[in-house]
């Protein structure tokens, strides 16, 4: 592996800044300031970040409910994403998504989705477009251990794989779909063992050792953009939060086993590590986070002086021209 | 003018669109061979059977730059890919603000007389006008499917092409140049006074032949063709029913919360039209079953030009119907 210091560093940013994002989203939810539901991310940016560190601009994802910490780390504004979470006429989807549904098509990021496993199908077609251009982008699902077990998984991995598309399919196992584990209803312990059934590789790495994420997916973009197919890469990580930040969600996980997790954190880790490394100081990681603090209030500044939509633009986007 | 028939006029439109547009590829579980021959296999791709996956990828490509045309054949095998028509390709444009364009054909046979039975026979289109962000029509004839997949293909939107199994033999008059016809547009097949029928699909054949039987005894039937479901051309129906002040829906489908009850409804809330109503509206549908095997109970449960004339006569004498069926 062959990450520059400033690359190094700049993934710790990009966790951090995920991090810093989600909490501020939870405390404004909490405060109603959001509405709906918002589902966090933290405890598994390694993976988001890990992967994305390994594309190129012109390559393209696909997220899911959980889509804040991709939509960052394929380089998303965060002022229109939190913009987007308020409500605002300056979201990315002029407050028609919300946070279920933050995309940015400019920046290759395909959506955030509402159903599981319900990209998987779009980014494949994506990654479709991509071998039909032979511009040798790439493209890549993120999708959780329950979307594994949905039909269009599937079926995309079966047709990937008989069409040699240039996909990297990345399951992010937290270990439980919603509040159901993944114990009770996966025969088989490792999402990545399906991939035999479809003649592809399928890998199983670490989710909260970014390096190891970082190399699996790099691995597999070279593949893709030689022509070679698909990859299914299952990330074992774990969310530190419950499914969603609604007041009231059932959470049946063991105090113990979430704390054995946050023990594992991928930015305490990587952060530690690039100090030890000599990459950066004690003062060096407090600056980082205070410039990350700094854009996050940025964004909610944004956000709060955006304007809330007319109403007659419910009627606005409908049919495209 | 040439004759020829409305399977025919469907691949030529894709043809000329495909030669016309190099971003244009079809996918289908069973590919058309001519389009096969003429473009290769990189351009119309056969497919596994898997149309949930199918129906997103075209998202993904037309997001992508792509137009895409999906071919789910008969519609019965789009309805494992209801996530991706319901929850993805009807909502994607809007609901992220506009940010791009996903021009995608969905093409699907529907209706019956194919002795297919309850699966393979059916007319669910207005599960699909019940969603907001689609485009559809059911064209009557050769021209018409030729010209509103021309403009289809061309729009830059989901657009579902509902075809008529009953109709895919059937031949009529395409003239050899290019020509579309809007969506939004309804044709009056037939020019009348007395009662106006308003039919899609082969039940416009039905009701054309029940007008000519009908003027043998001096009653004036029009014959409008919406052709387009979504958007639907509301002001052609009220137009038509303004001037001869009666009105029969004619329709493959069920009567429930079906076309025929949407175009009831735009009649009706209309206050110049429904001021000029002289007679309740009449609908005739199929009987709300499944759709069964058996030639004699299949042609039971499917209107026809004898229902068709038999609503006529109902709403002339001003009689209230005893129940729609």
């Amino acid at each position: 592996m062959n990450l520059s210091p400033d690359k190094q560093r700049e993934m710790l940013r990009q966790m951090l800044t995920i991090r810093r994002f989600e909490e501020r989203a939870s405390a404004d939810y909490h405060a109603g300031k959001i509405y709906g539901v918002v589902h966090c991310y933290i405890g598994e940016e390694a993976v988001a970040v890990g992967v994305c560190s390994a594309l190129e601009t012109g390559d393209q994802i696909i997220s899911t409910h959980r889509g804040h910490g991709h939509c960052i780390a394929k380089g998303a504004d965060l002022n229109r994403m939190m913009a987007e979470l308020y409500g605002r006429q300056g979201g990315y989807c002029k407050g028609k998504g919300g946070s279920m549904h933050i995309a940015d098509f400019g920046i290759g990021m395909l959506g955030a989705n509402g159903i599981v496993a319900g990209g998987i199908s779009i980014v494949t077609g994506a990654g479709l477009a991509a071998q039909m251009d032979g511009n040798e982008r790439v493209a890549v699902s993120f999708f959780g251990d329950g979307a594994s077990n949905a039909g269009p998984f599937h079926e995309c991995l079966n047709i990937a794989a008989a069409w040699k598309l240039p996909m990297l399919y990345i399951c992010e196992n937290n270990m439980y779909a919603a509040q159901t584990a993944a114990a009770a209803t996966h025969a088989m312990p490792d999402v990545a063992g399906r991939a035999a059934g479809y003649g592809i590789p399928g890998i199983v790495v670490d989710g909260n050792d970014i390096f190891a994420v970082y190399q699996a997916a790099a691995r597999a973009v070279v593949r893709a953009r030689a022509g070679e197919g698909p990859t299914l890469i299952e990330c074992k990580t774990y969310r530190w939060r419950a499914h969603t930040e609604r007041v009231g969600q059932p959470d049946f996980r063991t105090p113990g086993e979430i704390e054995s997790w946050k023990a594992k954190d991928p930015i305490t880790r990587l952060s530690a590590q690039l100090i030890a490394q000599g990459s950066m100081t004690d003062a060096d990681a407090k600056a980082m986070d205070d410039e990350v603090q700094a854009s996050i209030a940025a964004s909610v500044a944004f956000a709060e002086a955006s304007p809330f939509p007319t109403p007659e633009q419910a009627l606005d986007d409908m049919y495209a021209a | 003018m040439r004759e020829i028939t409305y399977a025919q006029a469907g691949v030529e439109a894709v043809a000329e669109e495909m030669r016309a547009d190099p971003r244009i590829f079809y996918m289908s579980t069973d590919p058309i061979m001519p389009l096969v021959k003429e473009f290769g296999e990189k351009r119309v791709k056969a497919t596994p059977i898997a149309e949930a996956a199918l129906t997103g990828i075209s998202i993904g490509a037309a997001g992508s730059g792509y137009r895409p045309i999906m071919d789910w054949r008969q519609v019965t095998f789009s309805f494992v890919a209801m996530d991706q028509i319901v929850n993805q390709a009807a909502k994607i444009h809007y609901m992220f603000g506009g940010q791009r364009t996903f021009p995608i054909l969905y093409r699907a046979n529907v209706g019956g007389g194919t002795r297919l039975a309850a699966q393979h026979c059916q007319c669910p289109y207005s599960m699909f006008m019940n969603l907001s962000g689609l485009k559809m029509f059911l064209p009557s004839t050769p021209y018409d499917l030729k010209g509103l997949l021309k403009t289809a293909i061309r729009d830059n939107n989901p657009v579902i092409s509902f075809e008529s199994n009953r109709l895919l033999a059937s031949k009529g008059p395409v003239p050899e140049e290019d020509y579309a016809i809007p969506l939004g547009v309804a044709d009056i097949k037939r020019k009348g006074s007395d009662v106006t029928v308003v039919a899609i699909a082969w039940l416009v054949h039905e009701a054309l032949a029940a007008a000519e039987e009908l003027a043998k005894s001096g009653i004036s039937v029009e014959v409008v063709d919406p052709r387009t479901l979504v958007p639907l051309d509301a002001e052609a129906i009220r137009a038509s029913v303004r001037k001869t002040g009666r009105l029969v829906i004619a329709d493959e489908a069920g009567p429930t919360a079906g076309f025929s009850a949407e175009v009831a409804a735009v009649v009706t809330e209309d206050p110049a039209t429904f001021a000029g109503l002289k007679a309740p509206v009449r609908r005739v549908c199929a009987l709300n079953v499944p759709i069964p095997y058996s030639p004699q109970l299949e042609d039971h449960v499917f209107p026809d030009r004898k229902r068709i004339i038999a609503g006529i006569r109902d709403v002339l004498d001003g009689a209230r119907p005893a129940r729609s069926a």
